[in-house]
C-alpha cells in the first residue's frame, strides 16, 4: 500500500494536504478504499457547508457497506470533487488523486499522523 | 436461462373462454393504446419455467441457511396451514366485530403470548415489519415525553454495533443520534455511555445479546442509568431467540420492544412480505399504542394514541402462523429453543475456532462472529472468497461484512432447527474451503464454480441495475 510522505493522516484514515492560506485538501487512505472495497456512491457535502474535525462530512458506499468519513478539519467547504459523484471507482483507482472536499479557513485539526506514523498505527491495529 | 418473456409466442395461452354472449361495451377512451405485454405462453410451460428458477434459488426448504442476524429457522408447515384456513383469509377487518371473534381471540391470545415472553404489558400487532415496530416504538417514546413535556429529550443512543435501521428509525421519529463506541469484548462501554448520558437523553436502543451474539452481563446497570437520567430503553428484539423463555427484557429494565416474528416465531422471512413486527410496551405506555385496540370500552384507539402505523390490525395472517408456533412447540418448547440454538452456535464455534479466527473468544448466543482479517492478509481470499466457495457445498452464505466493527467478518448464525449432522457436514465444509484458501488461494477466488451464474459484477449490480425486461413495442 501507498502512503505519500507529503500527506498528514487520521486515525479514521482520511488523508490531509495542507495547501496556501489555510486551506486543506481532505480524501480517504490507499488503506480505507481497500478495506472498504469497490465504492459504488459516494455522497459529498457543498460548497459553503461547515465541516467540523472528528465529525462526519460525507459517506462512502461499496458493495459491502456504508461508511461515515470523518473531516481532520474545521472550517467551510470551498471546493467539492463533483467527479466522484459520477465514478467513485476513481477512489478506488486512485485514493490521492481522488480527493473529496477543500476545506478553507481551517481553525482546528484533530491528531494528524506522519506516513511513517499512519503506517505504523495500522501494523498495530 | 430464458426469461419468461422470452419464451412468450404470440397466440399462445391456457384458457378456453366461452363465447361472449353480451354486449361490449368498453368505451373507447377507457381502452389501453399500448400492448399490455403479458407473456403468453402455455400453462407447462409455466410450470416448467418457475420450477427451473426455484431450481437455481437456494432457501431453508433446499439447504443449511447460517446467515446470521436473521433467524432463518425451520417454518413448521402445520403453522402455514393453520394460516390458510379460509375462516382466517376470509374475514374483512370491517366486519361486524360480533362475526369476528376467532380472530380476535388470535390477537388477544399472541398479545398475552408474546406479552409473558418479553416482560410487556401490552402490545399492538400493526408494524408491518421489524423496522417499522423499531419506528413504532421510537413514536411511543415521543409521545410519552411529549405528555411529560420534556422537550429537552432529543437524543436517543444507539451503539455502534447496532443494526442500522435502529439509527434510522430513531430518525425518522425526529430524534437525534448519539452513537457510543463497543468495548473491546463488543459490549456497551460504561465509560462512554455515562459520558454520553445528558438531560437530552430520551432513550437507548440495545439489542441483548446484542450483534455480535454476546449477552451484555452490564444489562442491569445500563437500563438504569438511562432510567436515572429520564430515558427510556428500547429492546430491538432482534436476537430474542437467544433469550426467549430465559430473560425477559421487561425484567432487566426495558420499557418498549419489538419482536421479530419471521425470526423468532417461525413465520416465513417473506421475500418482500408480508411480515409483522409487533410493538410491545410497559402498562404506563400503553395509552400510546397505535390502531384499533381491545380496550376497557371495547375495540377502540387508546386515549393518547399515536394514530395508525398501518391499516387495520396489521398482517393478521402472520400473527396466525406465530400463534400456531407457540401452540405446538408450548411454554417449554419456547426456552428450549433458545437453548438449542445457544448450543448449536457454540457448538460450530468451537469446532472451527481452531482454524478460524473468532473476533470475540468466549461463550457465544445463537450466533458467533468469525474475522478473516489474517487470512486476507496472507493469502488474500477474503471474507466474501469464503462466502462463494460455501455455495459450492450447497450452503448459504453467512451474513459477511457485518456487524462493522469486526473486519472481515462472517457471522454464522446455525438456528436451532438444524441437526448434528447437518452441523457436522456445514463445520466440514468451512474447515476444507479454509485448508483449500491456504493452499490454493487461486482456486478460492474463483469460486462459486457449480452453480449457474459465478461471481456477479457487483459495481454494476449496485450502480446500474437491469430490474426489468425492456420491450422493443
Amino acid at each position: 500500500m501507498n502512503y505519500p510522505k507529503e500527506l498528514f493522516y487520521t486515525k479514521s484514515h482520511e488523508w490531509l494536504k495542507y495547501e496556501e492560506n489555510d486551506a486543506a485538501v481532505v480524501g480517504i487512505t490507499d488503506y480505507a478504499q481497500d478495506s472498504l472495497g469497490d465504492l459504488v456512491f459516494i455522497n459529498l457535502p457543498e460548497v459553503g457547508d461547515a465541516v467540523s474535525m472528528g465529525e462526519s462530512f460525507a459517506d462512502v458506499e461499496s458493495v459491502k457497506a456504508v461508511s461515515d468519513v470523518i473531516s481532520p478539519v474545521t472550517g467551510s467547504v470551498c471546493e467539492v470533487n463533483e467527479e466522484l459523484m459520477d465514478e467513485p471507482e476513481k477512489i478506488n483507482e486512485s485514493p490521492y488523486e481522488a480527493w473529496f472536499i477543500k476545506v478553507e479557513n481551517v481553525k482546528d485539526h484533530e491528531e494528524l499522523l506522519t506516513a511513517d506514523e499512519y503506517e505504523k498505527f495500522l501494523k498495530e491495529k | 436461462m430464458k426469461l419468461i418473456f422470452e419464451k412468450s409466442y404470440q397466440g399462445r395461452g391456457n384458457h378456453i373462454f366461452p363465447s361472449l354472449d353480451v354486449e361490449v361495451g368498453i368505451p373507447e377512451s377507457a381502452m389501453r393504446n399500448r400492448k399490455n405485454h403479458l407473456p403468453e405462453i402455455s400453462e407447462n410451460e409455466i410450470v416448467r419455467h418457475y420450477t427451473e428458477l426455484a431450481k437455481r434459488a437456494h432457501g431453508v426448504n433446499t439447504g443449511f441457511y447460517p446467515l446470521g442476524s436473521c433467524t432463518m429457522k425451520h417454518n413448521p408447515k402445520v403453522s402455514e396451514r393453520v394460516a390458510s384456513n379460509p375462516k382466517f383469509v376470509n374475514i374483512h377487518p370491517l366486519q361486524p366485530i360480533e362475526t369476528t371473534e376467532g380472530c380476535r381471540e388470535v390477537l388477544k391470545r399472541t398479545e398475552e403470548y408474546l406479552c409473558e415472553i418479553t416482560g410487556m404489558d401490552a402490545m399492538t400487532f400493526q408494524p408491518a415489519a421489524g423496522a417499522h415496530g423499531e419506528f413504532t416504538g421510537m413514536l411511543l417514546i415521543k409521545a410519552y415525553h411529549k405528555k411529560k413535556e420534556n422537550y429537552d429529550k432529543t437524543e436517543i443512543i444507539v451503539p455502534d454495533s447496532a443494526h442500522g435501521t435502529n439509527p434510522a428509525s430513531a430518525v425518522m421519529a425526529g430524534f437525534e443520534i448519539v452513537n457510543i463506541k463497543s468495548d473491546k469484548n463488543g459490549m456497551v462501554d460504561l465509560k462512554e455511555l455515562e459520558e454520553k448520558i445528558s438531560e437530552k437523553t430520551a432513550g437507548i436502543m440495545l439489542t441483548n445479546p446484542n450483534t455480535v451474539g454476546l449477552f451484555d452481563n452490564n444489562i442491569l446497570k445500563i437500563t438504569q442509568m438511562v432510567h436515572d437520567a429520564g430515558g427510556l430503553c428500547y429492546y430491538d428484539g432482534a436476537n430474542l431467540n437467544a433469550v426467549m423463555g430465559i430473560v425477559r427484557p421487561g425484567d432487566v429494565g426495558f420499557d418498549v420492544t419489538h419482536l421479530n416474528i419471521h425470526k423468532t416465531f417461525s413465520t416465513p422471512h417473506g421475500g418482500g412480505g408480508p411480515g409483522s413486527g409487533p410493538c410491545g410496551c410497559k402498562e404506563f405506555l400503553r395509552q400510546f399504542l397505535p390502531g384499533i385496540r381491545e380496550t376497557k370500552n371495547g375495540y377502540e384507539m387508546e386515549t393518547e394514541t399515536i394514530g395508525n402505523v398501518t391499516g387495520y390490525y396489521g398482517n393478521f395472517l402472520v400473527v396466525v402462523k406465530a400463534l400456531a408456533y407457540l401452540l405446538s412447540i408450548g411454554s417449554d418448547g419456547v426456552s428450549l429453543s433458545a437453548k438449542n440454538a445457544v448450543l448449536n452456535a457454540n457448538y460450530m464455534m468451537h469446532k472451527l475456532k481452531d482454524i478460524y479466527d473468532v473476533a470475540y473468544d468466549r461463550t457465544c448466543m445463537h450466533e458467533f462472529v468469525l474475522t478473516l482479517e489474517k487470512l486476507k492478509e496472507d493469502t488474500g481470499v477474503s471474507a466474501l472468497d469464503i462466502s462463494k466457495a460455501l455455495l459450492d457445498y450447497g450452503i448459504h452464505p453467512p451474513t459477511m461484512y457485518f456487524p462493522l466493527i469486526v473486519h472481515e467478518a462472517l457471522m454464522i448464525e446455525p438456528t436451532e432447527t438444524e441437526s448434528k449432522e447437518v452441523l457436522n457436514e456445514a463445520i466440514l465444509a468451512f474447515r476444507k474451503i479454509y485448508e483449500d484458501a491456504l493452499k490454493n488461494p487461486d482456486k478460492a477466488l474463483k469460486a462459486p464454480i457449480s452453480t449457474p451464474v459465478g461471481r456477479l459484477d457487483e459495481v454494476q449490480a449496485a450502480r446500474k441495475p437491469v430490474l426489468r425486461y425492456e420491450f422493443e413495442s
